[in-house]
């Protein structure tokens, strides 16, 4: 392989060679150091005169006497079954103490898109045990559901439950789950190290982790790595794959590079695996608005909102189930899938919480007694409903019944002619007041 | 074939000089703008976008890595094309009308590369039955016969652009789209299939005033912010507000014999739903499956970009041609924002100016060429045929100021405007009403009068008064609480609020109250209206809110939506209101 020692400029991560042979866009480059150290980039822009590449590290170190080498392949990866229990890089290289992966096949990581043809459409339910995410927005098999977060919020304890707790109700077949941290500190790969080990999930994970003090350009490579980890696992040996990705708020993503990544969930028709997504964001300054979870809110299918006011108030999980959503609920919920009253429970459920949380600022205002009977009610349910619903323990694995009993409950202390989202079947049969006379005939 | 060729000349081969991304640069080719080109060893489809100079710009409608500078490039020397004839009901495409179907025997789940595959199946045969005979004069557009293709009618048409001429034969019986079907006098042949390049709108004879309004079962729509056939809409809103779900409820139940749908740089499993569900659902005017009705473009956010530019174009040419056939057709463009980023993806590689947030100069140019595309037209075949347009839009941060919105809103007729807050309150669909509107509920207003009620048009402007109001008084109720108001406001904010939850909220998932028709809505309507003249007559006979709110048959009206044969029950209420309010008014 020739090297070329023809660097002109470098500019940021860009480095620009001249006088190349003809470079494939794409082609994966390695750089060596004058120490020997081997650096990798990718070709961004390729032309007879001028070759640009990008560094997936620091350039630090990099210079004129650097020697560029063009692999002549894009960036492929070894995947294998034995990667399950293996703990990585953001890079993909072993960093366990165990022996390098022998790989099965190699893959390139930037995947190709699932022809919309060849998908099955995702509709079964995933129980992750909490209420907000089973009852109000639910998961189903081969969705992409990011948390958003903020800085110093429980996200990461939601998704370790989640990924403790969630089962396909009756479900066969095998687990796994691929988890990459992107630029998370030593202290928070731990807690989730220690979290895997402890609840023997590290059996059936793949880890890649790009700690806080790694290169963060290497962050842009660690995603892909693990969803080509999954697509593997998924579509090769037929398992059903969750992807935990945390963070994925790092500037510079564009709409396509987002809809690159979070695009790669999905079902195959014929093929037994799945892979379900779960990026976590945290949004700078708690802002939606902001790029990356706008962006990211396009693509995905919802989001679970995770709130600062409901920690305060010491709930767990403080989902804010109001700016939460699962798009593809409907698909999984239902008759055949969890129970029928279900979507009207759920529809219930937020509009009356809604509806209390809107007169908590008319009382800071006028003060409770202005309010009439009805709204009082309303504004009780809303505190009810933070309190029995949303909260709830790390460790309590909640059923799909359970929940939805539960949200019942919470409808019977409002009028009946106020549940306007249930139709008058549904409230006979599963209305506390009315289901024990429903049964009795 | 009637599309300009240019093959005439010598085609020279030309070579690859730059790469970046979908945007490559040829030498030594000899090009037109928006030729199709095929580009390096692999023949990666492509498109000329910019001629300087020596070199030739080409958006690849392919992933190019792996390519090298020096590879060879080729001309077609056609425009970018797409095939219409038989075939096109029911098929998935991609944004370069590459079959998605075919292109998965092909290539397997994944897209891959360098495969091509015709727009129609070239070799499955149709029944053509002639519609002309011998010695008839016919001309560009004229309609020569047609095939059964599913429960739709497929007219076979002579190229807009062919010149007149008198048929010399005419066959029946069993052909390939390929398969000359009709010979005119002077020796021209024609196949049942033609290609039409998808940057040029289709000819039509006469555009005319649209005056019917597209019913799409949504109450909300229908009701108060109706579209009219051969019209523009636009539905901005942040994400999680809607938007997909009432494209699809608008490509469902829409009442448009033919529907585009297009998925523009969207979510793969939402064509999916689509691909699942539409062939289960029935077409409530004929009982057909709706997707017998429905053409799809699917190019999803992570397909190649360039290929997401063009999917907008072979979506509305597709569109044309069932117009031109004499059909109403509606088309739904989700979303138009990214189809918007694509133009900017590719500018920003040919690093052009940049305009407003980095979108090109042209921006609000593409946008209203591709709305102009819409209408109700009289056609080259003397029917009349229309083409409505219903494009999402995709704000960043949901914020209405940006370029996109801002531009479409210039053209566009017809305003949904979605709503977070509306939606986080699960009020769907989420269309806030006082920020939407309507620009044809003048030309409509008769349509109303003689189709629904003389009364229609009088309910209308008064629920959107009662509406109105509301906001009004929710600024004061904010400040002092509901019991403050006098006692005919508390009326009007109870009036609201039913005119909400009753007639507004609409179910997309129930069975029966994903679709409403017109009558019903009427009737719905007037039974709000109903309640509303009682409650205030009743407390100028001096009941007091508190009894007026607490009348119970009222409480039944939102059950009505779930029920199908609401006739019976809907009168039931009526006549429990008038009794439970006589009996208010004479104890008081």
């Amino acid at each position: 392989m020739k090297e070329y020692r023809t660097i002109n400029k470098i500019a940021g991560p860009l480095l620009f060679v001249e006088k190349t042979e003809p470079i494939a866009y794409g082609e994966l480059v390695n750089i060596i150091l004058f120490d020997g150290t081997v650096k990798r980039g990718q070709v961004l822009d390729t032309s007879d005169e001028l070759v640009v590449v990008q560094v997936f590290e620091t350039t630090a170190g990099i210079g004129r006497d650097s020697g560029v080498r063009f692999t002549g392949e894009t960036i492929k990866m070894p995947v294998g079954r034995e990667m399950l229990g293996r703990i990585l890089s953001g890079g993909g290289k072993p960093i366990d103490g165990g022996p390098e992966i022998v790989p099965e096949k190699r893959l390139d990581i930037t995947g190709a898109a699932i022809n919309p043809y060849a998908r099955a459409s995702p509709n079964e339910f995933i129980q992750t045990g909490i209420s907000t995410i089973d009852g109000t927005n639910t998961l189903v098999r081969g969705q992409k559901l990011p948390i958003f977060s903020g800085a110093g919020l429980p996200h990461n304890t939601i998704a370790l439950q989640i990924a403790r707790q969630a089962k396909v109700l009756g479900g066969k077949g095998e687990f796994a789950v691929v988890f990459a941290a992107m630029g998370i500190t030593k202290e928070e790969a731990n807690y989730f190290m220690q979290d895997f080990e402890r609840t023997g999930a590290l059996e059936r994970a793949v880890v890649f982790l790009n700690l806080a003090d790694d290169p963060a350009v290497e962050r842009i490579i660690t995603p892909r790595l693990a969803l080509t980890t999954a697509e593997y696992l998924a579509f090769e040996l037929g398992m059903h794959v969750l992807v935990i990705l945390t963070d994925m708020t790092y500037p510079g993503y564009m709409y396509t590079d987002l809809a690159c990544i979070y695009e790669r969930a999905g079902i195959i028709k014929g093929k037994k695996g799945s892979i379900t997504q779960f990026p976590i964001l945290t949004m700078p300054g708690d802002d939606i608005t902001h790029p990356i979870p706008d962006l990211t809110g396009y693509i995905t299918e919802g989001q679970i909102v995770v709130s600062r006011d409901l920690h305060r108030k010491g709930i767990y999980p403080p989902i804010n189930v109001l700016p939460s959503l699962s798009r593809l609920m409907n698909l999984g919920i239902g008759k055949g899938h969890t129970r029928e009253d279900h979507k009207k429970v759920s529809d219930q459920l937020y509009a009356a919480y809604a509806e209390g949380n809107d007169l908590r600022g008319l009382v800071a205002i006028v003060g409770k007694d202005a309010l009439s009977e009805r709204d009082r009610t309303f504004l009780e349910f809303a505190d009810l409903f933070e309190n029995r619903f949303v909260r709830q323990g790390y460790n309590e694995d909640r059923t799909i019944e359970g929940t939805l009993d539960i949200g019942w409950d919470l409808l019977s202390t409002l009028p009946v002619e106020q549940l306007v989202r249930i139709d008058r079947d549904m409230i006979n049969k599963y209305h506390p007041k009315f289901r024990n006379a429903e049964k009795a005939k | 074939m009637e599309v300009k060729s240019k093959k005439s000349k010598e085609p020279k081969q030309g070579m690859l000089k730059r790469i970046s991304g979908p945007v490559v640069t040829a030498v030594n080719l000899d090009a037109h703008m928006y030729d199709v080109v095929k580009v390096g060893k692999e023949e990666l489809m492509g498109e000329v976008i910019k001629i300087q100079g020596d070199n030739t710009i080409i958006q690849v409608y392919e992933d190019t890595s792996g390519i090298r500078p020096g590879e060879p490039v080729s001309n077609t020397g056609l425009s970018l094309s797409v095939e219409l004839g038989p075939g096109l009901l029911t098929s998935i495409y991609d944004g370069i009308q590459r079959p998605l179907a075919v292109l998965v025997d092909k290539m397997g789940d994944f897209i891959q590369r360098g495969v091509s595959a015709p727009g129609l199946s070239h070799d499955k045969k149709w029944a053509f039955k002639p519609l002309v005979k011998a010695g008839d004069k016919v001309q560009g557009g004229s309609i020569i016969g047609e095939v059964q293709e599913t429960n739709i009618v497929h007219k076979v048409m002579l190229p807009p652009n062919a010149k007149p001429g008198t048929v010399k034969t005419i066959k029946t019986g069993e052909f390939t789209v390929e398969e000359t079907v009709c010979i005119l006098d002077d020796n021209r042949e024609f196949p049942m299939m033609q290609r039409w390049p998808v940057r040029v709108p289709r000819p039509v004879k006469e555009k005319l005033n649209p005056v019917i309004p597209l019913i799409t079962g949504q109450r909300i729509l229908d009701g108060l912010f109706p579209i009219a056939k051969g019209g523009t809409a636009a539905i901005p809103g942040p994400f999680g507000s809607g938007k997909t779900v009432t494209q699809q409820q608008l490509a469902k139940w829409s009442d448009a014999e033919i529907v585009v749908y297009i998925g523009c740089g969207e979510r793969g499993n939402e064509m999916t739903e689509v691909l699942t569900e539409f062939p289960h659902l029935e077409d409530p005017k004929t009982g057909k499956p709706l997707m017998e009705r429905t053409v799809l473009i699917a190019n999803t956010s992570n397909m190649p970009v360039a290929a997401r530019e063009a999917s907008v174009y072979t979506g509305i040419t597709i569109a044309e041609y069932f117009r031109d056939m004499g059909y109403d057709v509606s088309l739904m463009a989700d979303s138009t924002s990214r189809w918007a980023e694509a133009m900017r993806e590719i500018s920003s590689r040919l690093e052009e100016m940049p305009g407003e947030e980095g979108y090109p100069a042209y921006l609000a140019a593409r946008l209203s060429e591709f709305y102009e595309r819409a209408g109700l037209v009289k056609t080259l075949a003397g029917g009349d045929g229309s083409v409505s347009v219903i494009g999402a839009v995709s704000p960043p941060g949901g914020d209405f100021s940006e370029p996109v919105t801002q531009n479409t809103l210039r053209i566009v007729k017809v305003f949904w405007a979605l709503d977070a807050k509306l939606s986080q309150r699960r009020h769907f669909p989420s269309i806030n009403w006082l920020n939407s509107y309507s620009l044809y509920l003048d030309t409509l207003h008769d349509w109303y009068d003689k189709e629904v009620s003389p009364e229609w048009n009088k309910l209308r402007s008064w629920a959107m008064e009662v509406l109105q109001k509301e906001a009004e008084l929710q600024e004061i109720v904010q400040l002092v609480g509901s019991d403050a108001l006098p006692e005919a406001e508390q009326i009007t904010i109870e009036v609201a609020r039913m005119i909400r939850e009753v007639f507004l909220q609409q179910n997309a998932y129930d069975a029966v109250d994903t679709f409403c028709s017109m009558k019903k809505q009427y009737d719905m309507m007037k039974a709000i209206r109903l309640y509303s003249d009682l409650a205030y007559s009743a407390q100028a006979a001096g009941v007091p809110p508190n009894q007026i709110n607490a009348v119970k048959s009222k409480n039944e009206l939102p059950q009505i939506k779930f029920i199908k044969d609401y006739k019976p029950v809907l009168d039931k209420i009526a006549k429990d209101m008038d009794a439970e309010f006589n009996a208010l008014r004479s104890a008081s």
